[in-house]
């Protein structure tokens, strides 16, 4: 047994709730802490950025397996659609703080949806991972075929993006950090290109 | 701490400043007997005067003022100046004056402070993120300064710049901006009775982390204009460059009055949300000129300003 495939043993007898459990309950230990001063003088706009940080942070781990697997044989595919389901939930809060907590007033809500380019963005990348969200489930799977819900599940490539740019366009000025995520989304993605030849041939090999 | 948000507290819940001293007196004995080092510096009241021009508006904590800053030199988090500023060396401070002045010269923080009669200026400070505070600033007039150091009649501007320092402000080597940090005012604005020169806070000396030692004040508009521990003062002819301005014109004027009327091409600026309300906190209208109108509309009189915003 190659080490990829022991740890692939090790990795199919954990569970994959305590995804769910974890991820689930971060938001609400935010709340908390908002409540009780931990998240600074100006909690809305904190909890807002964190949602919005770890729902991308969640995605892009998602989107490490394949090339996980590719490079190092590792496989995390059975964790993937916790981690996909996850970050539709982050997301969806992080919208929910935006428009309840934050902007409150829905026509104002709406006006910047259609008149602030940030704002649009970012709302088309939470829209395309509705479908995706949806047709997360074996029979979603089955019904479909694999290779047309593939071919939907792709739009997570366009979200993933619209997500990092959104976020670089959000701050003043040009700020590091969501330039670094843009730069590690489009690196992760670049890791999904069609491999040169000769690495084509190793992998076959292993 | 449960309960900070809260705004239900009264003056009378303040603790009183003889108290707090004692405490912080205490503390530092306990610093000189090892038990910890914990005790600052007990600051010097700066008994500054009340003002007709202060809002009755309740003041923000100084949790509050001290722990949200835009102050990119030190980070653009916003609790990196809190966290970053304590490595700002602001004594000695030299600021030096020239251009179009009788008086130039490097005038040290002491010579700045000769004859100013201080006074408490609590006001509306609203930032062009659309959140604002209420802030109880101590300072003078800049007019008074002006006057002092003899500014000449072709003189059209003032222009201020922040102190530059790679060592102590962690923010300056990752660029953000192009610093020095730099802004100005029309003369008619400089001379203003609200545009005041800060020097402290809650009656004591500014925290380094709101611009210490001595920073600008103009409520009337958004608050990257009110340019923090300033190093140099300029008169001059033309209009001067100003930092966000140089950053994306687009998005931010020389102007920058508060208004309302007139959206960044990101956000709203119809409402804005005061800080310290907690999750609850419901946005407020913002009003022209931060609510200063009486005071200032008249200085842009027949100007366009959504051309100038």
């Amino acid at each position: 047994m190659t080490a990829a495939q022991r740890i692939n043993t090790t990795l199919r007898r954990l569970p994959t709730w305590p995804i769910y459990v974890v991820l689930g309950l971060v938001p609400f230990w935010w709340l908390y802490l908002g409540f009780t001063g931990g998240l600074g003088v100006e909690p809305i706009r904190e909890l807002e950025h964190r949602l919005g940080e770890l729902g991308l942070q969640v995605l892009i781990a998602s989107l490490l397996v394949t090339p996980l697997r590719r490079f190092t044989g590792v496989t995390l595919i059975r964790f993937r659609r916790a981690l996909g389901l996850m970050v539709f939930y982050l997301i969806s809060l992080h919208l929910l703080v935006w428009a309840v907590l934050d902007v409150q007033i829905p026509s104002q809500m709406w006006a910047d949806i259609v008149k602030r380019p940030y704002i649009t963005i970012g709302m088309v990348g939470f829209l395309l991972l509705i479908p995706l969200a949806l047709t997360s489930n074996t029979f979603s799977i089955r019904r479909m075929g694999p290779k047309a819900w593939q071919r939907l599940h792709r739009l997570v490539y366009l979200s993933v993006i619209l997500g990092a740019v959104h976020w670089v366009m959000v701050v003043k000025g040009w700020q590091r950090e969501p330039l670094v995520y843009l730069g590690i989304v489009m690196a992760v993605l670049a890791l999904r290109l069609p491999a040169p030849k000769r690495f084509q041939l190793a992998s076959r090999g292993a | 701490m449960a309960g900070r948000y809260r705004s239900d507290l009264k003056w009378s819940d303040v603790t009183p400043k003889s108290a707090f001293l004692n405490r912080r007196q205490l503390m530092a004995g306990a610093g000189a007997l090892g038990l910890g080092a914990i005790g600052g510096p007990a600051f010097a009241k700066l008994n500054a005067a009340p003002s007709p021009y202060s809002t009755d508006a309740e003041p923000n904590t100084f949790d509050e003022i001290t722990h949200y800053n835009n102050y990119y030199e030190f980070g653009t988090g916003k609790e990196d100046p809190a966290r970053y500023a304590d490595a700002l060396t602001v004594d000695p401070w030299t600021v030096k004056v020239d251009g179009l002045v009788d008086k130039p010269g490097d005038y040290s923080f002491d010579d700045i402070m000769k004859g100013t009669s201080l006074e408490e200026r609590i006001y509306r400070f609203r930032c062009v993120e659309a959140w604002s505070m209420v802030v109880p600033w101590v300072g003078f007039e800049l007019a008074d300064l002006l006057n002092r150091v003899g500014v000449q009649s072709s003189a059209k501007y003032i222009a201020f710049e922040t102190a530059v320092r790679p060592d102590e402000m962690p923010g300056i080597s990752r660029g953000y901006l192009d610093w020095p940090y730099r802004e100005g005012l029309r003369m008619d604005e400089a001379m203003h009775p609200l545009t005041i020169i800060a020097t402290g806070l809650y009656d004591e000396p500014m925290p380094k982390q709101n611009g210490a030692p001595l920073r600008l004040i103009v409520p009337w508009k958004y608050g990257f204009k009110s340019i923090k521990s300033i190093v140099r003062i300029s008169a001059v002819e033309q209009q001067p460059p100003t930092s966000w301005n140089m950053a994306n014109a687009r998005e931010y004027g020389f102007y920058s009055n508060v208004n309302p009327e007139v959206d960044h091409p990101r956000w709203s600026q119809a409402t804005e949300r005061r800080v310290g309300g907690g999750f609850f906190a419901k946005r407020i209208e913002t009003q022209m000129f931060n609510g200063y109108g009486d005071e200032v509309a008249a200085l842009y009189d027949g100007m366009d300003l959504k051309a100038n915003y």
